[in-house]
């Protein structure tokens, strides 16, 4: 897979002597995920070829996982600052934000996606250990976990294995740390088949002044290596992650990490303990995850501008006979690096031993800018610190993709209406179709409410989290939307960060900030990095719009298959902060006789609004259609929404979006055990009506004796605000056309996924 | 009162604990595994989690932690000693409380709300309640199906030693019901003297009106009443 790097965009040094440098076999390029140019560029670099454990170290960093070599140009695009954000992106292990009180939250989210296709548990699981990793590594304690999780469909035996083998390996991570799991999605789309994505998130929190760094701090200071020892597992990982999926990788396992939950729990409580008791005897804290020791040390020693020297034979090994490009290499899960102060060495280790964990002194900090690795007294490696992290970066060629630009003209108008009659059917079918399903046979497996901070548990809009000793709590969801994206970049992309916000404002939080995970197939093709970079442009939009900068991310690149690309799927992780937890409003229709409003656009709606829809999907087997999004109806949603859960004017609030206005009564009947009577003109288009997913809009429910107030609130902000029928009775009915009991409305939507996967 | 609430490693539960008891007024300390004194102490909890990881079987190894000797002292001494959860395994392990806790029958792990029948209220445990009260309580567990030979649960039977069973709302139980496969729906068990307490539920989790439910306080407000 020879690549011609120069004719993407790579900007390398003069070839005029190319030969200068000694030859290298394809196989060991592509062991390492290096094309040739990069190999020449690293040459140049150096003024000499590398040693094996630098040629090790330049793949694993130039990588696409630790590199980002496409998406880093893009990043300039993204909102990053405001005055609560207190990190640079990418500059730390997360992003921290403040939230008032003296607390700060951390977040970030990243993809397990390769190795969660080869080993569904053990890569969903460690998923979860390296993101949990990286909020501690800042020194905050993790509060929250979120599952962003895309797979084929469920009918057939590989995807369901995948799912569930996926499902119980977040369950047994998460489960055994004591970290609820809180939310996320599950979406089911053919693309997914051979690629399934799984994207973890965490929240944590800490007292600003607890937050500590991921650098190396000044010369002379001791880098420790603390948690598990060293193994051969996950050699190459980060460049495994960079490649695209084939029938060969099942061989790869080997690449694939084995987590242990319980020595992450350890480790966990060791060092937030450590940076909240004996912040004084560190410099700075590092997980050890991708590309393991080479990244975390080298990443470490260019935050302080410094070198560090790293002295393997020192690094406690769980296999005998490991050479130093392998201890250089590994990514054996469940370690930490600290960088301590001279003097307190011996602190930091008996502080670890309380936990039954070593600290092994593994090297120190230099000022010669070199990141030297020593075996006994062999020197392996000596290169200089910006060489190795200065990734090449590319910007190849963009072009739309025909196909998605021809759907995405599709006039749903064209098509027939749904008949009356059918609309009881057409209902059902959509409330067991699995992307709208209850997703309780997945949140029932993870421990949702450990910590007693959970206000809003999974299945909601968003989840709720309280903060002891904090007057506000956090809210958090997570969306992505890869079928509008895949349609139209940028408008899908505003719509994930859009529903997102909205999801966040239905409980009644204001957006703060933005986490993504960028999920892509193969960058190097025109279509598939106009996907990318245009729906970048299109989360940057949206973010400025809601005014949540984008504080972390992670980019994972070239997930196709066999069986193609995945659906391009930047999910997008929403942080909300809410005025007092007890004013957090649920989904569920709580009381007989509220009154039922639809905020935003009314009941009849154009054929358009079917663009993108999981109607056009499940009944016509269409993903066509426009994908329109309005910002600043989007906006003024938001706020409305938030402003009338602060004056305390709603029983419930529900986002409207996948299967449109009928699905969401439903799910809002649904969770109150209760009926609802929905009375309305639909318009020309009944099917619009009922499951078109136009943006900016939710169903809410409030007492008789608000209506006129929340009107008023509404108008105020500029929202639409319909008042369309009751909370009542034991049915649903909508509009005449539709009568379905709850009893119905309920097994097509709750067994969905049980039916499937048990 | 002044309560241990014993972290191993890999508890999780022990803050959470720690704040139901504070919120109602008690004096709650959180006491690592290697303490082995525990005078001073009116009553401990041994909470939920993964102690040791779960490594061999659950509660198997934080059985051998050397508060486990100052644990048994405190309930000969007639104590209250009450372990939910991972702490439930635990007492099972060190032989405080007979019978074992095997995988959910449905071999997956079960957060969720669980309604709980209380079998008898003139308990120290349940004396806040009514004999047949159904409680909400939080159940969050892989391993918590119930199991002992059958002339135990005979005993257990016979001498009003078993104090919650699973139920629906109603209090009637039933297969649907019962969330893990627990033999005759057991939720919760005492030894014979009545001063150790082992069930899966976890009443910390529901304390708190703003997590929606308070029916854990009964179970807290009958220890504080019979033994503070």
């Amino acid at each position: 897979m020879a690549l011609d790097h120069r004719a993407l965009g790579l900007i390398v040094p003069d070839m005029t002597d190319a030969d200068r440098w000694p030859q290298i076999d394809d196989e060991t390029l592509a062991q390492i995920a290096l094309s040739r140019d990069e190999y020449i560029r690293a040459c140049e670099l150096l003024d000499r070829a590398p040693t094996d454990v630098e040629l090790g170290m330049i793949g694993a960093l130039w990588s696409e996982h630790c590199g980002y070599k496409h998406t880093r140009p893009l990043f300039h695009h993204f909102p990053t600052e405001g005055e609560r954000i207190l990190t640079a992106l990418g500059d730390e292990n997360a992003g921290a934000i403040d939230i008032g009180g003296g607390w700060v939250a951390v977040m970030k989210i990243e993809s397990h996606n390769h190795p969660s296709a080869i080993e569904p548990y053990e890569g969903a699981a460690t998923g979860v250990g390296g993101i949990v990793r990286d909020i501690f590594a800042m020194g905050a304690q993790p509060v929250a976990l979120l599952d962003s999780l895309r797979f084929g469909p469920l009918d057939d035996a590989r995807n369901r294995r995948l799912c569930v083998g996926v499902v119980a390996g977040i369950g047994g991570y998460g489960n055994c740390l004591g970290i609820p799991t809180v939310g996320g999605e599950l979406v089911v789309a053919p693309e997914y088949a051979g690629n399934p994505l799984v994207n973890a998130m965490c929240l944590g929190v800490a007292r600003r002044e607890q937050l500590i760094s991921a650098t190396a701090g000044p010369a002379g200071s001791k880098l420790m290596l603390v948690g598990a020892d060293t193994g051969r597992d996950g050699l190459h990982g980060a460049t495994f992650a960079s490649v695209e999926l084939d029938e060969s990788s099942a061989e790869r396992r080997p690449a694939v990490q084995v987590g242990n939950p319980f020595l992450e729990k350890l480790l966990m409580d060791a060092c937030v303990g450590l940076v909240r008791e004996h912040r004084d005897w560190l410099e700075g804290l590092q997980d050890c995850g991708a590309a393991g020791l080479t990244s975390s040390t080298v990443e470490m020693a260019e935050r302080a501008s410094a070198g560090i020297i790293i002295h393997t034979e020192r690094v406690p090994r769980r296999e005998r006979g490991m050479t130093p490009y392998e201890v250089m290499l590994s990514e054996s899960q469940e370690r930490m690096v600290v960088s301590v102060k001279p003097d307190h060495v011996e602190d930091v280790a008996a502080w670890f031993a309380q936990w039954e964990l070593d600290a092994t002194v593994i090297g120190e900090v230099t000022s010669d800018g070199l990141a030297r690795v020593m075996d006994h007294d062999v020197k392996v490696a000596a290169a200089p610190v910006r060489m190795l992290t200065d990734a090449p970066t590319y910007e190849p060629a963009s072009a739309r993709d025909p196909d998605a630009a021809a759907r995405v003209a599709f006039d749903p108008a064209t098509l027939p209406d749904l008949a009356p009659a059918a609309a009881n059917a057409a209902l059902l079918e959509l409330l067991a179709s699995p992307n709208i399903a209850s997703k309780r046979w997945v949140w029932r497996q993870y421990d949702h409410q450990v910590g007693t901070n959970t206000v809003v548990t999974p299945g909601a809009d968003a989840a709720v989290l309280r903060i002891r000793g904090v007057e506000q709590a956090l809210a958090v969801c997570t969306d992505g939307p890869g079928r509008a994206v895949e349609l139209d970049p940028w408008a899908g992309a505003v719509r994930a960060v859009a529903e997102a916000a909205r999801n966040v404002g239905c409980v009644g939080a204001r957006p703060i900030a933005v986490t993504d995970c960028l999920n892509f197939a193969n960058p190097e093709r025109p279509a598939i990095y106009h996907q990318l970079r245009e729906s970048i442009r299109g989360m940057a939009d949206a973010c400025r719009a809601f005014d949540a900068p984008v504080v972390s991310g992670n980019a994972s690149l070239y997930n196709e298959s066999d069986d193609g690309p995945v659906l391009p799927t930047p999910v997008v992780g929403m942080l909300g902060l809410l005025a007092r937890p007890e004013l957090a409003v649920r989904s569920a229709f709580r009381n007989e006789g509220d009154v039922v409003l639809l905020l935003g656009a009314g009941l009849p709606q154009p054929a358009s609004s079917l663009g993108a829809s999981e109607y056009l999907a499940v009944q016509h087997g269409l993903s066509a259609g426009p994908v329109d999004v309005d910002l600043e109806a989007e906006r003024a949603i938001v706020n409305c929404l938030v402003d009338a859960v602060e004056t305390e004017l709603l029983q419930s609030a529900h986002d409207c979006s996948d299967g449109g206005l009928a699905v969401a009564l439903a799910e809002s009947a649904i969770g109150g055990g209760v009926g609802v009577h929905v009375r309305g003109d639909v318009g020309e288009r009944l099917d619009a009506a009922l499951f078109g997913e136009a943006g900016a809009r939710a169903v809410v429910s409030a007492s008789r004796d608000v209506v006129a107030e929340l009107s008023a609130l509404a108008e105020k902000h500029g929202v639409p605000c319909t008042e369309i029928g009751v909370v009542g009775s034991d049915r649903l009915i909508i509009a005449d056309v539709i009568n379905v009991t709850l009893a119905e409305a309920s097994d097509a939507w709750e067994n969905t996924l049980p039916k499937l996967l048990d | 009162m002044r309560f241990a609430v014993v972290a191993f490693p890999g508890t999780w539960s022990d803050w959470d604990c720690i704040h139901a008891l504070r919120d109602l007024g008690q004096q709650a300390e959180r006491v690592w595994h290697r303490e082995s004194d525990l005078d001073g102490y009116d009553g401990v909890i041994l909470p939920g989690g993964f102690s040791y990881g779960d490594h061999l079987r659950c509660g198997a190894i934080a059985r051998f932690s050397p508060v486990m000797q100052a644990v048994s002292r405190l309930a000969e001494r007639g104590r209250p000693v009450f372990g939910s959860c991972n702490g439930f395994q635990i007492l099972c392990e060190a032989g405080l409380l007979p019978g074992a806790l095997l995988r959910n029958h449905s071999l997956q792990f079960r957060c969720q709300p669980q309604y709980v029948r209380v079998e008898r209220a003139d308990n120290g445990f349940t004396a806040a309640c009514e004999g047949g009260q159904v409680l909400q309580l939080p159940i969050s567990h892989g391993e918590g199906a119930y199991h002992a030979a059958p002339d135990v649960l005979r005993e257990l039977e016979e001498t009003g030693r078993i104090l919650f069973r699973y139920c629906d709302e109603t209090g009637a139980l039933s297969d649907d019901a019962n969330p893990n496969g627990s033999l005759h729906d057991i939720a919760g068990v005492l030894n014979a003297q009545g001063n150790v307490l082992g069930m899966m539920p976890h009443p910390e989790r529901a304390s708190d009106p703003l997590l929606g439910g308070t029916d854990g306080n009964l179970l807290w407000r009958s220890i504080i009443e019979r033994w503070g």
